[in-house]
């Protein structure tokens, strides 16, 4: 699904990543995870094409991505922030995409899904970060893709859409997609993920289940197997 | 690519500031007709504004449009949309509302004018074109300062020195310098040195159309001499369209280079 060759990324002086090699076979739920600065967004975005690594290759499907823009056909993204032009209504939003990208019917089950539809008429700049987040979440999973990318999918979510998305991971699980989360919240990733990918100082420090690094750490629990693997390298 | 240039497009349309430029256009060709009421002296005045004010709007539009729309930008790029059509879509939306600002808001009133009846309706079309030109051109340098600046503060001001250094310091650097050198013949530096500034070129090249001998410049009267009005007119069209197409293809290779 994803193989990703040696690469390398540096902004300015700030070498972010430094060499990642990782293969993300079809299926499952993989969590990219590190401490803050660790590169997790700078790689997601290098598999995006939207940053433009120094060095290495990445393909997906066997494809490889540089100067190639199809391939994101099979990818859903969900930003980190929720960024949207703010004089667009909720409906305009999700109609302008819709016209980028191929149409699509899902839109309103998942508007159904996070009860959206007393928005769908406001102007995104008048929505309150958890509610763009929900909007930023139909956007994402409208298309049915078979990759997809989730940064930081719980910033600002109420516990009930919370529910509802770790509900909605699951489905989309079986439907056989392989999906990308990072996430601060570990609670979350050990409920959702099968398999962890740990970046230490733009490196590939961990990639295995959770039960591995538990024995690898000889920590009891996930929370802090992470804990241990942060004070070891800055202590 | 077009459906960005719509969506641009379209958003410009909506912001206010489109009609603002649209009202000013609207109300100076008004004023100016009513008040000259002489066809061709109009449009010398009005190009005498153009072409300062046509850059400007253009410089500061661009840069503004482009940091503004960082937010809908980064949307896109998760798209699978080459990001040439996405950053020559925005570019062309700005530029084309401009241009369609200026020239609705000159063209409606000249129209109501009788402006199809008049021997000026070539002038006119010709200010209009060089209009166009001068919007395509600064649109697209704003966007490259823009583009290479992560910085809104930096990107606006080296925007506005452009601006300024085109529009005014280039021409007080060339008559110095026609001064300082004027033992030596000097056809040939000032034939060049106007085509390396879009403004002065704009400027020579109605002039030599408007064959008005009390405005024209020393420059003009080099390339009246050196092209005559035929080969002047097509040489600089050339030159202008080298303006717009050579930023244009900055803009591309940056933005294919560009991390977001």
């Amino acid at each position: 699904m994803v193989d990703i060759k040696n690469l390398h990324k540096a902004f300015g002086k700030n070498h972010v990543l430094t060499g990642i090699d990782l293969s993300i076979k079809q299926g499952g739920i993989f969590a990219v995870l590190g401490p803050n600065g660790s590169g997790k967004t700078t790689l997601i975005k290098c598999i995006l094409g939207m940053v433009i690594p120094n060095k290495g290759s990445i393909y997906i499907n066997n494809e490889n991505i540089t100067k190639n823009s199809k391939y994101r056909h099979h990818i859903d993204y969900l930003p980190q922030i929720a960024n949207f032009p703010n004089n667009l209504k909720v409906k305009e939003l999700i109609k302008m995409i819709k016209d980028l990208r191929g149409n699509t019917t899902i839109d309103q089950d998942l508007i159904n899904l996070f009860k959206l539809e007393p928005f769908l008429d406001k102007k995104l700049s008048n929505l309150s970060g958890g509610t763009k987040q929900k909007v930023n979440l139909v956007l994402t999973f409208m298309f049915d893709s078979p990759l997809v990318i989730l940064d930081e999918p719980t910033s600002g979510l109420d516990p009930i859409s919370l529910i509802r998305l770790k509900k909605l991971i699951q489905t989309e699980k079986a439907k056989g997609k392989t999906i990308l989360i990072t996430s601060h919240i570990m609670s979350f990733v050990e409920e959702v993920s099968d398999e962890i990918v740990f970046l230490l100082e733009g490196k590939i420090y961990f990639k295995g289940s959770i039960s591995e690094l538990k024995t690898k750490t000889d920590q009891p629990d996930f929370e802090h197997a992470i804990a241990s693997i942060l004070t070891e390298n800055h202590a | 690519m077009l459906k960005i240039l719509k969506y641009s497009f379209y958003d410009l349309m909506r912001s206010r500031w489109s009609y603002v430029y649209f009202a000013f256009y609207l109300s100076l060709g008004v004023v100016l007709l009513f008040l000259n009421n002489d066809l061709s002296k109009a449009v010398i005045t009005l190009m005498n504004i153009i072409i300062v004010l046509v850059p400007l709007i253009g410089t500061i539009f661009g840069v503004m449009y482009y940091y503004n729309s960082r937010e809908f930008t980064e949307l896109l790029l998760a798209q699978p949309l080459k990001r040439s059509s996405i950053f020559l879509g925005q570019y062309l939306g700005v530029a084309l509302s401009l241009s369609m600002s200026l020239i609705l808001g000159l063209g409606l009133p000249f129209v109501f004018y009788g402006l199809f009846k008049s021997a000026a309706i070539w002038d006119f079309s010709l200010l209009l074109i060089v209009g166009v030109f001068l919007t395509l051109i600064f649109t697209a340098l704003a966007f490259n300062i823009a583009i290479s600046n992560e910085n809104k503060i930096k990107g606006f001001g080296y925007a506005i020195l452009m601006w300024l250094f085109l529009g005014i310091i280039y021409d007080g650097v060339f008559l110095m310098s026609l001064i300082l050198f004027e033992d030596y013949p000097l056809d040939k530096l000032s034939l060049i040195g106007t085509m390396f500034n879009p403004i002065d070129l704009s400027r020579t090249l109605i002039l030599l159309k408007l064959d008005i001998s009390a405005l024209l410049g020393y420059t003009g009267a080099v390339f009246k001499q050196f092209f005559g009005t035929g080969f002047g007119l097509i040489v600089s069209l050339v030159a202008l369209s080298l303006w717009v197409i050579l930023p244009v293809l900055r803009i591309i290779y940056k933005s294919k280079r560009k991390d977001f």
